[in-house]
């Protein structure tokens, strides 16, 4: 099962001909994740890598019955880019580019509220390392060999450190359903608790390890939707002991901007909720292990 | 960024924002000059500083003679101020605003930001001013009113009332209220302002609406669509060694701990650093070398580190995804030998390649400390830092 993406997805490249489209493409098709082509305005009816390149999303989704996406295209223009996606029909969109404005990804999250439940696409990103099914696809730009197919979920803002946790896993012989980088960014496409509900209704997930940051709300948000809706455990760690207030650490949404947004905070918040907490970033592995010795 | 009280009160001006009249002086001469222009018998010296409670600090002096005006300007100008947001190096204050003293019947609170949790911009008031809108929000948070805008419509003027007479505006200034309101609202929009705060916004004996402090950060990732914006930005209020990572394309951080910090990605930074001070000891920085970490640029995050004289020990953190583990060991080993460091070095790699990478560092001959794991990797840095600092003190 996994979520999101399975070995049957099909995925398009937005921003394929470009030189970070066209390296982390090839890398998707190695890993054996089913890419069935790429739009580059401008280039349509082109190959590259062997595969169509299409001016428009709706084009390459009429040919090719592509039902994911992933983007490359440069921060200014990526916004565009993801409507684009969501107007062709494209079920689940990844953005990987860093640096979208702010204020456009308010229109991109406004622009997808108008879709009926059932016909809105899934974004996850930006500013994100991707998702990827062991074993089945990948959809991002993370080293697919970290990671070992099995039944935890992961869910994160950053991109290593959920490479981190994936390692400090197969270490100890336990593999993944699906791991899903939501970002880092201060509005994202999807929220941990978007992502934790999906983990939820999958049978081959058994427990979710969620990996938060300091800054804005969301890790408290989906301890409070977890705590009511959820039969499976989650385990987090959340990073930023060390973050001053005020001071961004990297990504944009990193910033301790309210008292409840520092590490310390949300781990006392999450633990009042019945979140597993993982004390340290190297016991990850450790803890998942645990839990599962637990079930 | 953020930028300068006077920067931003002539932005908010040209969006049809009421404001006293007001000059940028460099020098005492400058100030009185300034003071002689304005006319009247009362003016505000005010520093500018990137930071809010510049009263506290004493940053804001109110002068009713010329010569009081050249005193406070002598003061000012070359002082570092320390604010709760400056950290406690502070901020150096090289420029002044002079502006006309303002007779006040009411201060407010107002302010325009972009709300995470709703994903929209949040419009917030309230009739209390003057004071940090943090404590209201603590002490009487009934005094604060927030409206939600929809971005598909913005603002609307019923929500701009609502506003208005949330913060006990009366009927005879509403006009001049909403005006006001929707002119921060279009420069919020039209500028990608992240935080547009007017603290206080007063009401004047005449009953007039006037920004007698204005505040606006705007949107790193939206910089390249607004140079006009970016062209304000003002060195010298911002951490230079941040400046010079951010010019080399790296994220640093600097703190007030002794071990240095190399890392790839903000999250495993910020968790390698939650490690240390799990370990025993204090990071001295955060430093996101970020995806293609060439030797280039391996070397420039070294230089970067070790310029900062309180670090005792180095902890390189690397789990290589795009990257490959032995182009990361080539580009220690080189810069190791190149500034001929002296300080401990602990590197832990993981990930692409990694058997490839530990073989470069073992060959290399150099002392350097390597770990397999986070927790070794810390361990191992807090140990080498403590024999260091134990070293130095005999």
């Amino acid at each position: 099962m996994a979520i999101l993406i399975n070995e049957n997805t099909r995925i398009l490249v937005q921003g394929f001909t470009g030189k970070i489209g066209t390296f982390h493409a090839e890398d998707m098709i190695k890993y054996g994740s089913k890419v069935v082509g790429g739009v580059t305005p401008g280039k349509g009816g082109q190959k590259h890598l062997g595969l169509p390149v299409f001016n428009t999303v709706k084009e390459a989704v009429q040919d090719t019955q592509a039902d994911a996406s992933i983007i490359f295209v440069p921060p200014a223009f990526a916004a565009d880019s993801i409507m684009e996606a969501a107007d062709a029909g494209i079920k689940y969109c990844v953005a990987i580019t860093d640096g979208i404005p702010t204020q456009d990804m308010m229109t991109v999250k406004n622009f997808l509220r108008r879709f009926p439940d059932d016909k809105r696409m899934i974004l996850t990103g930006p500013n994100c390392a991707g998702t990827i099914s062991p074993g089945r696809s990948m959809l991002g730009i993370m080293p697919g060999h970290i990671y070992m197919p099995g039944n935890v979920g992961i869910v994160g803002r950053s991109g290593t450190l959920g490479y981190e946790a994936a390692a400090q896993m197969k270490a100890l012989g336990i593999g993944v359903s699906t791991s899903v980088g939501i970002g880092g960014d201060p509005i994202n496409g999807s929220a941990h608790q978007v992502i934790l509900a999906k983990f939820e209704r999958d049978p081959e997930t058994k427990v979710i390890m969620m990996i938060g940051e300091i800054g804005g709300p969301q890790e408290v948000e989906a301890g409070i939707y977890a705590k009511a809706n959820m039969t499976k455990p989650v385990v987090t760690y959340i990073a930023g002991l060390t973050a001053p207030e005020g001071r961004r650490m990297g990504h944009a949404g990193a910033i301790i901007s309210s008292a409840s947004e520092g590490a310390a905070e949300k781990v006392a918040m999450l633990k009042d909720l019945g979140i597993i907490i993982c004390p340290t970033p190297a016991a990850m592995g450790a803890t998942i292990a645990e839990v599962l010795a637990r079930l | 960024m953020d930028i300068h009280e006077y920067q931003a009160k002539e932005l908010l001006s040209g969006y049809g924002v009421k404001i006293a009249e007001g000059g940028l002086a460099y020098s005492p001469e400058d100030a009185v000059q300034r003071a002689r222009d304005i006319g009247g018998h009362i003016w505000a010296v005010k520093a500018q500083i990137h930071s809010g409670a510049r009263g506290k600090a004493g940053g804001i002096k109110i002068c009713k003679t010329h010569e009081e005006v050249a005193e406070a300007a002598e003061y000012l100008l070359g002082k570092r101020l320390v604010t709760h947001q400056t950290g406690s190096t502070g901020k150096i204050c090289s420029r002044l605003y002079i502006e006309a003293g303002t007779e006040i019947a009411k201060e407010l609170y107002f302010c325009f930001l972009v709300d995470r949790s709703s994903e929209r911009i949040v419009m917030v008031g309230s009739s209390q001013g003057g004071m940090e809108i943090e404590e209201l929000a603590v002490t009487n948070p009934d005094a604060i009113t927030k409206i939600y805008i929809e971005p598909a419509v913005g603002l609307q003027d019923f929500q701009a009332r609502q506003m208005a007479f949330a913060m006990g505006l009366d009927a005879e200034i509403m006009s001049h209220a909403v005006k006001t309101i929707r002119g921060c609202y279009r420069a919020s929009r039209e500028l990608d302002v992240s935080m547009l705060e007017i603290n206080p916004l007063v009401v004047t004996n005449h009953n007039e609406l006037i920004a007698l402090d204005a505040k606006m950060s705007f949107d790193d990732n939206a910089l390249f669509r607004q140079p006009k914006i970016a062209e304000l930005r003002d060195k010298t209020q911002e951490d230079p060694r941040e400046m010079a990572a951010a010019d080399r394309g790296l994220s640093y951080v600097g703190l007030d701990g002794d071990i240095g910090c190399m890392i790839n990605g903000a999250g495993l930074a910020m968790a390698t650093m939650d490690m240390i001070k799990l370990a025993g000891g204090e990071p001295a920085n955060f430093l996101d070398v970020g995806g293609g970490a060439s030797a280039e640029r391996t070397e420039k995050a070294f230089r970067l580190v070790l310029a900062d004289e309180n670090v005792k020990a180095m902890l390189v953190n690397i789990f290589a995804g795009i990257n490959r583990c032995d182009w990361i060991a080539e580009g220690v080993v080189h810069a190791v030998q190149k500034l001929d460091m002296k300080i401990p070095l602990i590197v832990r790699l993981s990930g692409t390649n990694v058997e490839e990478g530990r073989r470069i560092i073992a060959e290399s001959g150099l002392p350097i400390i390597t770990a397999d794991t986070l927790a070794e990797a810390a361990e191992k840095a807090v140990q080498a830092r403590n024999a260091a600092v134990t070293k130095g003190g005999c």
